[in-house]
């Protein structure tokens, strides 16, 4: 009875994030999921589906249309990543991607605020997010930290150096996130370093970060958005980057995405973002497994 | 061997070569970061927990488990000492690894013991075992005290609740899974 009420809420959910990107003069696209190439990253494994991939995401083909002179795209769709599974995960989860052109990433976040509170407003009975008896209230005026001042404030930790000496994740998982969780607003965490943001625009007066954040409610991760790299040959130094560090840590090489290289600098100055559908589903109905608001989960197939 | 990716609650892995259960288990990996994989986990031979974070790429040896049937034969001391059904052969068992089982174990009983390698980590009993009352006060008719138990002690020395009606001398069923009365024998 639970869960077929949750889906009721599901659907609701991604009825108001259409309604609300077309308000906007979004245009709903769909890009194929069956790819030859995504974008390397040193740790999103893809599906393989030979001899191609199942996408990880759908940035590659919606950058792409970016360039062909779509200025607001936005698209809700699966997507794959291997070997990841648990509470707050499925190997196959739904995803909502939107990306603007003539932006950066401060309209992106002024997106989310708008987006979040439609959906509290319009999906839940009282207006609120809910995750762990905490109520997450998105119609208040939301807390924005830096990477930098949250490694310090909560873990005593400096960012830049995490980033450096491979703790960064660990820190981030055991102390801050555990922190963000305590904010009663959806919180969010900005400028990451440069080194973890492999598709991102570096920062013009602080080139150690980069112009990438991440929307944060009840301590679960929502979203990752991102003023757009537009200069193709920096892109391809930082695939290879990550191609390298995959060959070191023993995983496989993946290959690059040639044509979006080939298309890149015709790309304006843009920013996306992609969100995960059904973690904001599991802020709007308060639930803590990720399986509780799908209509399968694997093991049950 | 067993890659991170196996772990999940219940696998039986070895550390520092004790066999360790993972008791709670949680994925978790920052959209763009590693994949973490955080596990409480308990000795299964001394009981201690600890908490470990692993990432993917290590890999673990798992703890072969093997449980036999087996008679318990006598306690020595704090020993105890169970015979395999089909090798005949002889186990010594600390009473701290016995634990709880040691209230039920009557010369002669059944059991399964769970052995990692040659060393016995634990008893597992039937789920119903009978044992006789050696003592319990008589129940007065018209007691007006309006409990409806009384304590009884059984024949391996294990004290119990159980129905007024129970006299000693008499047989009774006990659930080991919670060491409670289940009902009297008939006969």
């Amino acid at each position: 009875m639970f869960k077929k009420n949750t889906l009721h809420i599901r659907a609701r959910v991604i009825q108001t994030i259409r309604d609300f990107f077309n308000e906007r003069g979004f245009l709903e696209i769909e890009t194929p999921s069956l790819i030859p190439a995504n974008a390397p990253e040193e740790n999103i494994d893809p599906v393989s589906a030979l001899p191609w991939q199942l996408q990880t995401s759908p940035e590659i083909c919606m950058k792409r249309m970016l360039c062909r002179g779509y200025d607001r795209i936005f698209q809700i769709c699966r997507c794959w990543r291997a070997d990841e599974r648990g509470l707050r995960h499925l190997s196959e989860f739904s995803m909502l991607e939107w990306y603007r052109s003539n932006s950066d990433y401060n309209d992106l976040m002024d997106d989310c605020i708008a987006l979040l509170q439609k959906v509290a407003a319009n999906c839940t009975e009282d207006h609120f997010f809910h995750q762990k008896d905490r109520k997450i209230n998105p119609q208040d005026v939301w807390h924005k930290i830096s990477v930098q001042e949250a490694f310090s404030r909560f873990a005593e930790a400096d960012a830049l150096e995490s980033s450096q000496n491979g703790l960064f994740d660990e820190v981030l998982t055991s102390l801050v996130e555990p922190a963000l969780a305590n904010f009663d607003t959806p919180v969010i965490l900005t400028d990451y370093p440069a080194k973890l943001a492999a598709l991102s625009k570096i920062k013009q007066d602080n080139p150690d970060f980069a112009e990438r954040f991440e929307l944060y409610a009840g301590g679960l991760e929502l979203a990752n958005g991102f003023s757009e790299l537009t200069d193709p040959v920096e892109q391809r130094r930082r695939f290879e980057e990550a191609n390298e560090i995959r060959h070191r840590c023993g995983r496989t090489e993946l290959p690059l995405p040639e044509p979006f290289l080939a298309e890149l600098s015709a790309m304006p100055e843009s920013a996306g973002i992609a969100l995960g559908l059904d973690r904001l589903v599991m802020l709007t109905v308060g639930a803590e497994s990720i399986d509780q608001v799908v209509a399968f989960s694997p093991e049950s197939l | 061997m067993l890659s991170v990716a196996d772990l999940k609650k219940g696998t039986k892995l070895i550390l520092d070569g004790d066999p360790y259960i993972v008791t709670t288990f949680d994925f978790v990996k920052p959209g763009k970061g590693q994949a973490l994989y955080k596990c409480k986990m308990k000795n299964m031979i001394n009981g201690s927990t600890l908490d470990r974070t692993y990432r993917s790429g290590e890999n673990f040896e798992p703890a072969s488990m093997d449980e036999r049937d087996m008679e318990y034969l006598y306690r020595e001391g704090t020993h105890y000492t169970f015979m395999d059904q089909q090798t005949y052969d002889q186990v010594l068992m600390e009473e701290e690894t016995v634990g709880d089982a040691k209230n039920f174990l009557l010369e002669n009983t059944k059991v399964a013991v769970l052995l990692f390698g040659t060393k016995p980590i634990g008893v597992t009993l039937p789920n119903f075992i009978n044992l006789r009352v050696t003592q319990t006060d008589p129940w007065v008719k018209g007691d007006t005290s309006g409990s409806d138990s009384k304590p009884a002690t059984v024949e391996t020395g294990y004290v119990l609740r159980v129905p007024p009606f129970i006299e000693e001398g008499e047989v009774i069923v006990i659930d080991t899974r919670n060491g409670e009365y289940s009902t009297r024998l008939k006969g």
